[in-house]
């Protein structure tokens, strides 16, 4: 493939930003389209579950910077519904056929709902976009009792947020410790009592059974230790699902997100790669030289805005594609403390604890898989980071042959 | 070029610091110091600082001094 005249972006967050702004810094001067599910231009989602929520003022304006030498056309507000790959070209839910010469598909994730037979009633929310952020704002508001049903980092930030504007908050956890799954019993112990200093009623090894409504409303949780919870709102932090049903039917490999290569370029169902589409973001599932070349769904700013450039990269130079070698990195801001990441803490076997002083709120450990280290994370020690950054970088440039001459493409072309 | 960082902005997420060492460092207390006015031929690292900051604190201005 030469490089192309017709582009097209599925999916208008920061990745498919990140990937048409480097596409014209590159020098692309043909067509650029990027369609869009929600009627917003890109904006930002970090603030959503922090000062979007928190702010008491009207909420900070989110909206990414767009160049004005970007010329790109924008079909806002129209998701897209199937991809025909033989005849390249993206069908709209409204009827309308794209034709692309080649295709970036940064459709990102959407919140996983929840898992039960009927859906459950008005007061129950979930938290992805700009608009479900919104309304969980108008409904934080003091004295507010608010169930935050999740173990991850976005139910962590909601319950803070919640806390920070008055509400009277409950913090359900399945495991045994918030966090566990992501970045281990140490950094999970440090904000379980973050939480509990703060007034939230933190329950772990909890999870909902069922919600209870009057009039179509949510009253209270059943619970799974019998216990009943009154509430007047309840936010669903679940985690998310790559946003990949339409294209059910299109060939690629989505069994967990859109499978790729190191390049980026997608893959069909078959293991070849399917002309002209590179993914990037959310959506993308990733061979990671530090999990061994395993295919990894990555949910942060970081990886969507590098991932990004990388895809568009692979379009411009379609004859010297450069592997995707990125090290993840993720923060969260929770009561004030400030929590950095490096790596891949969630591959661990072995959290090893460089310092804690809880007083001085200060925390640094260091992450080992059989004896390597995989990732960091530090609460107010950010500038301790850089050298584990630069040792996985080392380590992910080493494992991709940084020199290696790039593998001739598989499949037709 | 001119560097500038809006310190009300920056929350220490530290990206700069991965992406030009020889510019962003913090201080003990997590707080970035930069040099406002590094060579030119940090440039395209510089950029790249820019470009990987979440909450946009910083402005390059090539050329300037």
């Amino acid at each position: 493939m030469t490089v192309p005249a017709e582009l097209v972006i599925v999916g208008a967050s920061l990745a498919g930003l990140r990937a048409a702004e480097a596409l014209r810094a590159g020098g692309f001067a043909g067509t650029l389209t990027i369609v869009g599910a929600e009627p917003h231009p890109p904006y930002d989602r970090p603030p959503l579950s922090k000062q979007v929520l928190t702010a008491t003022g009207p909420p900070p304006d989110t909206t990414l910077p767009v160049r004005d030498d970007l010329h790109a056309r924008w079909l806002l507000g129209r998701p897209a519904a199937g991809l025909d790959i033989e005849h390249r070209t993206v069908n709209l839910s409204d009827g309308t056929a794209v034709p692309y010469d080649a295709l970036v598909i940064t459709t990102g994730a959407v919140a996983r709902s929840w898992p039960g037979h009927r859906p459950p009633p008005h007061g129950v929310l979930t938290l992805r976009g700009l608009d479900d952020a919104l309304r969980l704002r108008g409904e934080l508001r003091p004295g507010r009792r608010t169930a935050v049903v999740g173990g991850g980092f976005l139910g962590s930030e909601v319950a803070a947020a919640a806390r920070a504007r008055g509400a009277h908050v409950t913090l359900l956890v399945a495991a045994e410790q918030p966090l566990l799954g992501a970045v281990g019993t140490e950094v999970g112990a440090h904000v379980a009592a973050l939480h509990r200093g703060a007034g939230i009623d933190l329950r772990t090894g909890t999870t909902v059974e069922a919600f209870e409504a009057e009039r179509g409303r949510l009253v209270a949780l059943r619970l799974s230790d019998g216990s009943r919870l009154p509430a007047d709102t309840a936010v669903l932090a679940l985690g998310a699902v790559p946003a990949t049903r339409w294209l059910a039917g299109a060939g690629l490999d989505i069994r967990a997100g859109i499978r790729c290569d190191a390049y980026l370029r997608a893959l069909r169902q078959d293991g070849t790669v399917a002309p002209g589409v590179v993914v990037a973001g959310d959506v993308a599932s990733v061979p990671h030289p530090l999990a061994g070349g395993r295919h990894l769904l990555l949910g942060h700013w970081t990886n969507a805005a590098e991932q990004g450039e990388a895809a568009a990269r692979t379009l411009l130079h379609p004859d010297r594609p450069e592997p995707f070698r990125g090290v993840p990195s993720f923060w969260s801001d929770l009561h004030g403390a400030r929590i950095r990441s490096v790596g891949l803490p969630a591959l661990a076997d072995t959290v090893r604890v460089v310092e804690r002083e809880p007083a001085a709120g200060r925390l640094e450990v260091a992450y080992e898989h059989q004896g390597r280290l995989v990732g960091a994370l530090t609460i107010g020690r950010t500038a301790r980071l850089a050298a584990y950054r630069q040792e996985l970088q080392r380590r992910g440039n080493e494992a991709t042959g940084r020199d290696r001459p790039v593998p001739a493409r598989r499949g037709p072309r | 070029m001119r560097i500038t960082v809006d310190m009300n902005l920056c929350e220490s997420h530290g990206q700069c610091v991965f992406a030009a060492p020889e510019v962003f460092s913090f201080d003990d207390e997590d707080r970035l110091l930069h040099d406002p006015s590094p060579a030119d031929s940090l440039l395209e690292k510089v950029e790249r600082a820019a470009a990987s900051c979440p909450v946009r604190a910083i402005t390059v201005t090539p050329g300037a001094r």
